[in-house]
Protein backbone atom coordinates (compact mmCIF):
# COMPACT_ATOMS: atom_id res chain seq x y z
CA UNK A 1 0.00 0.00 0.00
CA UNK A 2 1.72 3.53 -0.77
CA UNK A 3 -0.37 5.18 1.76
CA UNK A 4 2.19 4.20 3.91
CA UNK A 5 4.64 6.16 2.54
CA UNK A 6 2.27 9.12 2.42
CA UNK A 7 2.17 8.60 6.14
CA UNK A 8 5.17 8.33 6.92
CA UNK A 9 5.90 11.68 5.11
CA UNK A 10 3.17 13.24 7.35
CA UNK A 11 4.67 12.04 10.34
CA UNK A 12 8.36 12.66 9.08
CA UNK A 13 7.28 16.28 8.43
CA UNK A 14 5.69 16.54 11.66
CA UNK A 15 8.60 15.67 13.72
CA UNK A 16 10.53 18.22 11.85
CA UNK A 17 8.67 20.81 12.58
CA UNK A 18 8.49 20.21 15.76
CA UNK A 19 12.21 20.30 16.18
CA UNK A 20 11.94 23.89 13.99
CA UNK A 21 9.50 25.36 16.16
CA UNK A 22 10.78 23.56 19.66
CA UNK A 23 7.85 21.91 20.32
CA UNK A 24 7.70 20.20 23.39
CA UNK A 25 5.28 17.41 22.07
CA UNK A 26 3.13 17.22 19.28
CA UNK A 27 -0.35 16.96 20.34
CA UNK A 28 -2.65 17.47 16.65
CA UNK A 29 -1.82 16.94 13.25
CA UNK A 30 -4.43 18.14 11.06
CA UNK A 31 -4.29 16.60 7.28
CA UNK A 32 -5.80 17.69 4.04
CA UNK A 33 -6.78 14.10 1.90
CA UNK A 34 -7.48 15.60 -1.67
CA UNK A 35 -10.33 13.44 -3.35
CA UNK A 36 -8.32 13.45 -6.35
CA UNK A 37 -5.74 10.84 -4.94
CA UNK A 38 -8.47 8.34 -3.37
CA UNK A 39 -6.68 8.05 -0.39
CA UNK A 40 -8.07 4.96 1.67
CA UNK A 41 -8.77 6.89 4.85
CA UNK A 42 -8.87 3.77 6.82
CA UNK A 43 -5.48 2.34 5.47
CA UNK A 44 -3.97 5.66 5.79
CA UNK A 45 -5.33 6.48 9.56
CA UNK A 46 -4.15 2.48 10.32
CA UNK A 47 -0.05 3.49 8.69
CA UNK A 48 -0.46 7.06 10.89
CA UNK A 49 -1.12 5.03 13.74
CA UNK A 50 1.37 2.15 13.37
CA UNK A 51 4.00 4.58 12.26
CA UNK A 52 3.31 6.18 15.79
CA UNK A 53 3.56 3.82 17.67
CA UNK A 54 6.96 2.87 15.85
CA UNK A 55 8.81 6.02 16.88
CA UNK A 56 7.28 5.98 20.38
CA UNK A 57 4.88 8.94 19.53
CA UNK A 58 1.32 8.48 21.71
CA UNK A 59 -1.31 11.02 21.95
CA UNK A 60 -1.59 12.82 19.20
CA UNK A 61 -4.63 13.55 17.75
CA UNK A 62 -5.22 12.80 14.04
CA UNK A 63 -7.74 15.31 12.33
CA UNK A 64 -8.52 14.21 8.93
CA UNK A 65 -11.08 16.08 6.24
CA UNK A 66 -11.31 15.48 2.86
CA UNK A 67 -11.45 18.42 0.16
CA UNK A 68 -13.45 17.83 -2.90
CA UNK A 69 -11.45 18.33 -6.22
CA UNK A 70 -12.12 20.96 -8.36
CA UNK A 71 -10.95 20.98 -11.85
CA UNK A 72 -10.71 24.61 -14.38
CA UNK A 73 -10.26 24.18 -18.25
CA UNK A 74 -7.60 26.60 -19.23
CA UNK A 75 -9.27 27.08 -22.39
CA UNK A 76 -12.85 27.81 -21.85
CA UNK A 77 -12.93 27.99 -18.15
CA UNK A 78 -15.12 25.65 -17.32
CA UNK A 79 -14.97 24.19 -14.20
CA UNK A 80 -15.96 20.99 -12.83
CA UNK A 81 -16.07 18.21 -9.93
CA UNK A 82 -14.12 15.06 -10.08
CA UNK A 83 -15.87 11.93 -11.41
CA UNK A 84 -14.66 8.84 -10.89
CA UNK A 85 -17.29 6.74 -12.18
CA UNK A 86 -16.62 8.40 -15.40
CA UNK A 87 -13.14 6.69 -15.71
CA UNK A 88 -12.40 2.94 -16.06
CA UNK A 89 -10.83 1.43 -12.88
CA UNK A 90 -7.53 1.22 -14.52
CA UNK A 91 -7.02 5.28 -14.78
CA UNK A 92 -8.93 5.88 -11.53
CA UNK A 93 -5.93 3.56 -9.86
CA UNK A 94 -3.69 5.50 -12.11
CA UNK A 95 -4.93 8.76 -10.39
CA UNK A 96 -4.53 7.11 -7.08
CA UNK A 97 -1.11 6.93 -7.56
CA UNK A 98 0.03 9.71 -9.25
CA UNK A 99 -2.77 12.90 -9.43
CA UNK A 100 -1.01 13.81 -12.33
CA UNK A 101 -2.47 11.18 -14.50
CA UNK A 102 -5.90 13.43 -13.96
CA UNK A 103 -3.96 15.37 -17.59
CA UNK A 104 -3.92 12.32 -19.33
CA UNK A 105 -6.87 10.21 -18.59
CA UNK A 106 -9.64 13.36 -18.14
CA UNK A 107 -10.63 15.70 -20.42
CA UNK A 108 -12.21 19.28 -19.97
CA UNK A 109 -16.01 18.24 -19.70
CA UNK A 110 -17.43 21.48 -22.03
CA UNK A 111 -14.88 21.94 -24.50
CA UNK A 112 -12.31 18.15 -24.54
CA UNK A 113 -9.39 20.35 -23.86
CA UNK A 114 -6.43 18.73 -21.82
CA UNK A 115 -5.67 21.94 -20.70
CA UNK A 116 -6.75 22.25 -17.37
CA UNK A 117 -5.70 23.13 -13.84
CA UNK A 118 -6.31 21.21 -10.37
CA UNK A 119 -8.06 24.14 -8.51
CA UNK A 120 -8.29 22.08 -4.79
CA UNK A 121 -8.38 18.73 -4.23
CA UNK A 122 -4.89 17.32 -5.13
CA UNK A 123 -3.70 14.98 -2.62
CA UNK A 124 -2.00 14.83 0.87
CA UNK A 125 -1.25 17.64 2.71
CA UNK A 126 -0.64 18.65 6.67
CA UNK A 127 -2.55 22.25 6.81
CA UNK A 128 -1.76 22.31 11.17
CA UNK A 129 0.59 21.00 13.47
CA UNK A 130 -0.57 21.95 17.11
CA UNK A 131 1.75 21.59 20.04
CA UNK A 132 2.77 22.16 23.44
CA UNK A 133 6.38 24.80 23.37
CA UNK B 1 -0.02 23.88 4.22
CA UNK B 2 3.32 22.03 4.25
CA UNK B 3 3.79 19.90 1.46
CA UNK B 4 4.97 16.51 3.22
CA UNK B 5 6.55 14.89 0.52
CA UNK B 6 9.64 16.87 0.51
CA UNK B 7 10.89 14.99 3.98
CA UNK B 8 10.77 11.30 2.71
CA UNK B 9 12.76 12.18 -0.40
CA UNK B 10 15.92 12.03 1.22
CA UNK B 11 14.73 8.68 3.13
CA UNK B 12 14.15 6.96 0.14
CA UNK B 13 17.26 7.47 -1.31
CA UNK B 14 19.37 7.51 2.09
CA UNK B 15 20.99 4.00 0.57
CA UNK B 16 22.28 5.22 -3.06
CA UNK B 17 25.67 5.47 -2.84
CA UNK B 18 25.95 7.19 -6.62
CA UNK B 19 23.23 9.49 -8.18
CA UNK B 20 24.19 10.12 -11.89
CA UNK B 21 21.39 12.64 -13.72
CA UNK B 22 22.21 12.30 -17.40
CA UNK B 23 21.23 15.87 -18.71
CA UNK B 24 21.59 17.72 -21.60
CA UNK B 25 20.69 21.58 -22.56
CA UNK B 26 19.40 20.59 -26.14
CA UNK B 27 16.93 17.61 -26.96
CA UNK B 28 17.71 14.29 -29.17
CA UNK B 29 21.32 14.40 -28.54
CA UNK B 30 21.09 10.46 -27.18
CA UNK B 31 20.58 11.17 -23.21
CA UNK B 32 18.19 8.28 -22.84
CA UNK B 33 20.40 5.78 -25.02
CA UNK B 34 23.24 6.87 -22.92
CA UNK B 35 20.88 6.78 -19.84
CA UNK B 36 19.69 2.89 -20.64
CA UNK B 37 22.59 2.07 -21.82
CA UNK B 38 24.59 3.16 -18.43
CA UNK B 39 22.52 1.73 -16.67
CA UNK B 40 22.12 -1.87 -18.60
CA UNK B 41 25.96 -1.98 -18.95
CA UNK B 42 26.58 -1.33 -14.26
CA UNK B 43 23.84 -3.88 -14.18
CA UNK B 44 26.10 -6.32 -16.52
CA UNK B 45 28.60 -5.55 -14.35
CA UNK B 46 26.94 -6.76 -11.40
CA UNK B 47 26.37 -3.11 -9.99
CA UNK B 48 22.74 -2.71 -7.49
CA UNK B 49 21.30 -0.20 -10.28
CA UNK B 50 18.32 2.34 -10.45
CA UNK B 51 16.68 3.95 -13.50
CA UNK B 52 14.52 6.83 -12.87
CA UNK B 53 12.82 8.07 -16.13
CA UNK B 54 12.09 12.18 -15.47
CA UNK B 55 11.47 12.79 -18.79
CA UNK B 56 7.67 13.07 -18.32
CA UNK B 57 6.92 14.74 -21.55
CA UNK B 58 8.04 11.71 -23.56
CA UNK B 59 9.82 8.85 -21.70
CA UNK B 60 12.10 6.47 -23.48
CA UNK B 61 13.68 4.28 -21.61
CA UNK B 62 11.27 2.15 -21.37
CA UNK B 63 11.24 2.07 -25.92
CA UNK B 64 15.01 1.82 -25.62
CA UNK B 65 15.09 -1.35 -22.86
CA UNK B 66 12.04 -3.04 -24.25
CA UNK B 67 10.61 -2.95 -20.74
CA UNK B 68 6.74 -3.81 -20.24
CA UNK B 69 4.29 -0.99 -18.62
CA UNK B 70 1.07 -2.72 -18.62
CA UNK B 71 1.20 -3.89 -15.27
CA UNK B 72 1.61 -1.42 -12.06
CA UNK B 73 4.53 -1.64 -9.72
CA UNK B 74 3.58 -3.75 -6.70
CA UNK B 75 2.80 -1.75 -3.54
CA UNK B 76 4.93 -1.99 -0.06
CA UNK B 77 4.85 0.60 1.82
CA UNK B 78 5.51 2.66 -0.94
CA UNK B 79 5.90 1.58 -4.79
CA UNK B 80 8.53 -0.82 -5.21
CA UNK B 81 10.51 -0.58 -8.86
CA UNK B 82 10.02 -3.86 -11.15
CA UNK B 83 13.52 -5.18 -11.98
CA UNK B 84 13.94 -5.17 -15.68
CA UNK B 85 17.68 -6.63 -17.30
CA UNK B 86 18.99 -6.50 -13.48
CA UNK B 87 17.53 -2.76 -13.14
CA UNK B 88 15.11 -1.07 -10.70
CA UNK B 89 12.84 0.47 -12.94
CA UNK B 90 10.71 3.52 -12.39
CA UNK B 91 8.50 5.91 -15.19
CA UNK B 92 5.30 7.51 -15.41
CA UNK B 93 4.90 5.26 -18.12
CA UNK B 94 3.61 2.22 -15.64
CA UNK B 95 0.25 4.90 -15.05
CA UNK B 96 0.20 6.95 -18.25
CA UNK B 97 -0.44 3.61 -20.24
CA UNK B 98 1.99 6.06 -23.00
CA UNK B 99 -0.49 8.28 -23.96
CA UNK B 100 0.11 12.24 -23.95
CA UNK B 101 -0.06 14.28 -20.85
CA UNK B 102 -0.81 18.03 -20.78
CA UNK B 103 1.27 18.77 -17.67
CA UNK B 104 2.20 22.57 -16.30
CA UNK B 105 5.67 23.45 -14.71
CA UNK B 106 3.69 23.02 -11.08
CA UNK B 107 2.22 19.18 -12.41
CA UNK B 108 6.00 18.71 -13.60
CA UNK B 109 7.17 19.20 -9.82
CA UNK B 110 4.48 17.61 -8.36
CA UNK B 111 5.22 14.04 -10.42
CA UNK B 112 8.74 14.74 -9.71
CA UNK B 113 8.21 15.36 -5.70
CA UNK B 114 5.37 12.18 -6.13
CA UNK B 115 7.74 9.66 -7.85
CA UNK B 116 10.98 10.62 -5.26
CA UNK B 117 8.09 10.23 -2.09
CA UNK B 118 6.44 6.93 -2.96
CA UNK B 119 9.57 4.79 -4.28
CA UNK B 120 11.03 2.44 -2.37
CA UNK B 121 14.70 2.25 -4.59
CA UNK B 122 16.13 0.22 -1.41
CA UNK B 123 20.08 0.03 -1.85
CA UNK B 124 21.64 1.21 -4.58
CA UNK B 125 25.35 1.32 -6.25
CA UNK B 126 23.94 3.68 -8.71
CA UNK B 127 20.88 5.43 -9.70
CA UNK B 128 20.75 6.94 -13.24
CA UNK B 129 18.45 9.47 -13.92
CA UNK B 130 17.30 10.59 -17.22
CA UNK B 131 16.38 14.06 -17.56
CA UNK B 132 14.37 15.79 -20.48
CA UNK B 133 16.18 18.46 -22.45
CA UNK B 134 17.01 22.01 -20.85
CA UNK B 135 16.78 23.44 -17.34
CA UNK B 136 13.12 23.15 -17.01
CA UNK B 137 11.12 21.97 -14.41
CA UNK B 138 12.94 18.68 -13.77
CA UNK B 139 16.39 19.62 -14.06
CA UNK B 140 15.49 22.38 -11.21
CA UNK B 141 13.38 19.68 -8.69
CA UNK B 142 16.41 17.29 -9.33
CA UNK B 143 19.10 20.10 -8.15
CA UNK B 144 16.89 21.36 -5.51
CA UNK B 145 15.31 18.01 -4.31
CA UNK B 146 18.44 15.41 -4.89
CA UNK B 147 21.46 15.46 -3.15
CA UNK B 148 24.38 14.86 -3.94
CA UNK B 149 23.78 14.48 -7.42
CA UNK B 150 26.29 14.18 -10.35
CA UNK B 151 25.44 15.48 -13.68
CA UNK B 152 26.67 13.23 -16.86
CA UNK B 153 26.10 15.68 -19.75
CA UNK B 154 25.55 14.87 -22.95
CA UNK B 155 26.11 16.91 -26.61
CA UNK B 156 26.57 16.29 -30.10
CA UNK B 157 29.29 17.62 -32.35
CA UNK B 158 27.13 20.18 -33.30
CA UNK B 159 27.07 23.46 -33.00
CA UNK B 160 23.83 24.38 -32.39
CA UNK B 161 23.48 21.69 -29.38
CA UNK B 162 27.15 22.66 -28.13
CA UNK B 163 25.04 26.51 -28.13
CA UNK B 164 22.57 24.93 -25.34
CA UNK B 165 24.37 22.43 -23.95
CA UNK B 166 26.67 25.33 -22.99
CA UNK B 167 24.08 27.30 -20.82
CA UNK B 168 23.65 23.98 -19.07
CA UNK B 169 27.28 23.28 -18.03
CA UNK B 170 27.57 27.14 -17.38
CA UNK B 171 24.48 26.94 -14.74
CA UNK B 172 25.79 23.66 -13.26
CA UNK B 173 29.01 25.53 -12.60
CA UNK B 174 27.63 28.97 -11.33
CA UNK B 175 25.66 26.56 -8.28
CA UNK B 176 29.01 24.40 -7.71
CA UNK B 177 27.45 21.58 -8.67
CA UNK B 178 29.23 18.10 -9.53
CA UNK B 179 29.59 17.70 -13.15
CA UNK B 180 31.23 14.47 -13.79
CA UNK B 181 31.99 15.77 -17.75
CA UNK B 182 30.40 15.87 -21.05
CA UNK B 183 30.20 13.04 -23.37
CA UNK B 184 30.44 13.76 -27.31
CA UNK B 185 27.43 11.07 -28.57
CA UNK B 186 26.28 10.90 -32.46
CA UNK B 187 30.66 11.49 -32.99
CA UNK B 188 31.40 11.72 -36.89
CA UNK B 189 34.57 12.95 -38.13
CA UNK B 190 37.52 14.46 -35.71
CA UNK B 191 36.65 17.77 -34.69
CA UNK B 192 37.64 18.84 -31.42
CA UNK B 193 35.24 21.75 -31.24
CA UNK B 194 32.92 20.53 -28.41
CA UNK B 195 36.43 19.20 -26.52
CA UNK B 196 37.91 22.89 -27.09
CA UNK B 197 34.49 24.34 -25.40
CA UNK B 198 34.63 21.66 -22.51
CA UNK B 199 37.80 22.09 -21.51
CA UNK B 200 38.27 25.93 -21.81
CA UNK B 201 35.18 25.80 -18.93
CA UNK B 202 37.47 23.19 -17.04
CA UNK B 203 35.09 20.73 -16.88
CA UNK B 204 36.36 17.00 -18.11
CA UNK B 205 35.43 15.66 -21.52
CA UNK B 206 35.08 12.20 -21.27
CA UNK B 207 35.10 10.82 -25.15
CA UNK B 208 33.32 10.06 -27.88
CA UNK B 209 30.61 7.69 -29.10
CA UNK B 210 30.82 6.75 -32.77
CA UNK B 211 27.45 7.41 -34.57
CA UNK B 212 26.53 4.02 -34.92
CA UNK B 213 23.44 4.03 -37.69
CA UNK B 214 22.79 0.40 -37.12
CA UNK B 215 21.77 1.41 -33.23
CA UNK B 216 18.40 1.96 -34.15
CA UNK B 217 17.67 -2.09 -34.75
CA UNK B 218 18.96 -3.32 -31.53
CA UNK B 219 16.24 -0.73 -29.67
CA UNK B 220 13.70 -2.88 -27.03
CA UNK B 221 16.51 -6.04 -27.25
CA UNK B 222 19.06 -5.22 -24.15
CA UNK B 223 21.11 -8.48 -25.43
CA UNK B 224 21.70 -6.55 -28.62
CA UNK B 225 22.07 -2.90 -27.35
CA UNK B 226 25.10 -4.47 -25.00
CA UNK B 227 26.94 -6.19 -28.25
CA UNK B 228 26.60 -2.49 -30.01
CA UNK B 229 29.66 -0.26 -30.69
CA UNK B 230 27.80 2.36 -28.43
CA UNK B 231 28.28 0.18 -25.35
CA UNK B 232 31.94 -0.58 -26.42
CA UNK B 233 32.35 3.66 -26.26
CA UNK B 234 30.37 3.95 -23.21
CA UNK B 235 32.42 1.27 -21.14
CA UNK B 236 35.59 3.06 -22.24
CA UNK B 237 34.05 6.66 -21.11
CA UNK B 238 32.42 4.68 -17.86
CA UNK B 239 36.49 3.10 -17.26
CA UNK B 240 38.00 6.63 -16.88
CA UNK B 241 34.96 8.32 -15.17
CA UNK B 242 33.07 6.31 -12.57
Amino acid sequence: MHEWALAESIITTAVEVAEREKLKKIEEIDISLGELQQIEEDIFRFALDEILKSMNLRNIKIVIETENAVFECNKCKHTWNFEKDKLDEAEAEAIHFLPEMAFVHMRCPSCGSPDFTVIKGRGVSITSIKGEK
Amino acid sequence: MVDPRLSVIKKRLKDINNIIAVASGKGGVGKSMVSSLLALHLASQDKKVGLLDLDVYGPSTHIILGIPFQKFPEEDRGIIPPVFHGIKFMSIVFYSEDKPGAFRGIDVSNIIRELLAITQWGSLDYLIIDLPPGIGDETLDVINLIQPTEFLIVSTPSKVAMGAVEKLIDLLLELHLPIIGVVENMKIGDSNYVKQIVTSKDVRYLGSIQFVPALEEAIGDSSKLLKTPFIKDLERIIKKSL
